[in-house]
């Protein structure tokens, strides 16, 4: 068989072919979609036969191309629905926060271990906190909490003020998951950093003596807000901890093996962040629940978040 | 060492397809392109939402956040792997094994671009590119995945000639040379026809425009055909 006799023999699956893959395309099913495996095969078949026989380049180069449209549309990986979604939550999350628990702990100390030494710092000598922040912040910071926390919003302002929380708690979450990419330094960076600020924020206004505002502000989104910023970091430090320590693998190898893992806890997390924002924008500091509500409100969502990563999905498959 | 920019990947029919990859200026051409979008985008939506006070400001965060994280992730995943920059310049980006792209690893590589963002303006994306044989940018790294020129081939009709066999036995290099001349000829200036094919005097004998035709009419030849006719292909 010459090159011609090949392709006026075959021409007719080749069209049917890639008719049938611009109907997938658009969506349209006018021709029986069923036939795309075996119209695929042949294809494939023609495309070994072409260069086994050296036909021309372009005839090569067009099976080619009708062979890789269609390993694209056969071997392409369905999307996750809304069910994965909530299993995740119930249960995938927490059990994959527990088997990277060492992490979990290491992230937990590079978060609260700097903020605690800050906090001593300064309740020790005052006027360390100016090494961290800006005169004007702090006194930006004094003046937010002198009252206790009872702003009077509209809820258009609520919604406006979890906009800004979504916006910006998810991107420093994503963020310090990102920057473990470095070797586990960037997430290092972003976990003690907070930790620092937040410690030294605390102290310093306890000398202000308004530590107890703030406190009935952070305590119940914190629960979420916090842990989801040191759940961030724990992603970013499996992401640094495959790189140094490969173990049996090649570097790059482990960095893939264990990114999606560390991406499910960034994720995870982030959903966390979006509790917290709703928290913080409608509850937090709203004039309808008094200060001691909030503590108690607050002392149960730390509770609820520790009995759910310790706890949840231990029943069940 | 190779430089072309062709990889192969074995599929299950038996068969190896080649994933030509991208490189750094195209995409970091689809990337302006979707920057651009993205910002016509959000100024748009903050103009609209400026009219509903507060309200639309916590909306226009929201939006904004969603266009920052997601709009690589979505395009990618529900436009056969290309945001419509990469569309525009004919990239998509697939899985290292030449499948599409999965969810996880298309939110990995648009999460971990903040990676690859650092120090500025994607420093160290451009290093990794620049230093990669396959030009994968840090989050390509760490998803498996590639950006590949992604062109559905268009199938060019020979010119008519007559038949002439080649004067010298031909190595398959050459006849392959030779028909890939021949089916690109619509694509050059008649000047540049006459240029590549006075290169092989030994073959043709001839110059100029004859010399072109030559080369022509033993492209049909190597196809097997041995009376005029015209391509039976479209």
């Amino acid at each position: 068989m010459n090159r011609d006799e090949f392709v006026e023999t075959h021409k007719g699956t080749w069209l049917r072919t890639e008719r049938l893959l611009d109907e997938l395309k658009a969506r349209t099913f006018e021709a029986d979609h069923a036939e795309l495996p075996s119209l695929y095969r042949r294809c494939c078949h023609h495309l070994a036969l072409c260069r086994q026989r050296h036909y021309d380049a372009p005839l090569e180069a067009r099976l080619h191309s009708i062979a890789l449209r269609g390993y694209h549309r056969l071997y392409r990986r369905d999307v996750a629905g809304l069910a994965d979604f909530a299993r995740f939550f119930g249960a995938g999350f927490p059990r994959l926060v527990r088997r990277h628990a060492a992490m979990f702990w290491l992230a937990m100390f590079l978060f609260y271990g700097p903020g605690l030494a800050m906090g001593l710092l300064v309740l020790e000598s005052p006027e360390a906190i100016y090494a961290l922040l800006e005169p004007a912040q702090i006194t930006q910071f004094e003046d937010m909490y002198r009252e206790a926390p009872q702003i009077d919003r509209n809820s258009a302002e609520d919604f406006a003020a979890f906009g800004f929380y979504i916006f910006n708690n998810i991107t420093i979450a994503f963020r310090t998951f990102a920057a473990g990419l470095f070797f586990g330094l960037g997430s290092v960076f972003f976990l003690s950093y907070n930790g620092l600020f937040l410690g030294g924020v605390f102290a310093h206004l306890t000398h202000a003596g308004s530590s107890g505002n703030l406190l009935t502000f952070v305590i119940t989104h914190g629960a979420f807000e916090l842990t989801a910023l040191v759940l961030a970091g724990v992603g970013g430090l499996m992401l640094g901890a495959s790189l140094i320590s490969p173990g049996r693998r090649r570097r790059l190898d482990a960095l893939r093996h264990t990114a999606p893992d560390a991406l499910r806890i960034a994720l995870g997390a982030g959903g966390l962040l979006v509790l917290a924002a709703f928290l913080e924008a409608f509850f937090s500091g709203s004039p309808w629940a008094t200060p001691s509500a909030k503590i108690l409100v607050g002392a149960f969502a730390w509770i609820g978040v520790a009995l759910y990563l310790s706890l949840g999905g231990r029943r069940g498959t | 060492m190779r430089l072309d920019t062709e990889r192969s990947r074995d599929t299950p029919e038996g068969v190896s397809l080649s994933l030509r990859v991208a490189g750094a200026p195209a995409r970091g051409l689809a990337w302006a392109l979707d920057l651009a979008i993205i910002f016509v985008i959000s100024t748009l939506f903050g103009v609209l939402t400026a009219f509903l006070g507060s309200l639309g400001a916590g909306l226009y965060l929201i939006v904004f956040f969603l266009l920052i994280w997601g709009y690589g992730v979505v395009f990618e995943l529900y436009r056969d792997g290309a945001t419509p920059g990469k569309r525009s310049l004919g990239l998509r980006v697939v899985h290292d094994d030449g499948t599409p792209v999965s969810a996880t690893a298309s939110i990995l590589r648009n999460f971990l671009r903040f990676a690859d963002f650092l120090p500025f303006a994607y420093g160290a994306g451009l290093v990794s590119m620049l230093i990669d044989r396959d030009c994968r940018r840090l989050g390509d790294l760490a998803a498996g995945t590639l950006v590949i020129h992604d062109r559905p081939e268009r199938f060019t009709t020979l010119p008519s000639a007559p038949p002439i066999a080649p004067p010298v036995a031909l190595s398959r290099a050459e006849r392959s040379a030779i028909v890939s001349f021949a089916s690109r000829l619509g694509t050059w200036s008649p000047d540049r026809r006459i240029e590549l094919a006075d290169l092989v005097p030994p073959l043709t004998h001839a110059e100029g425009r004859e010399a072109v035709q030559r080369l022509l009419g033993m492209a049909h030849h190597l196809l097997g055909r041995r009376t005029p006719r015209k391509d039976g292909l479209s």
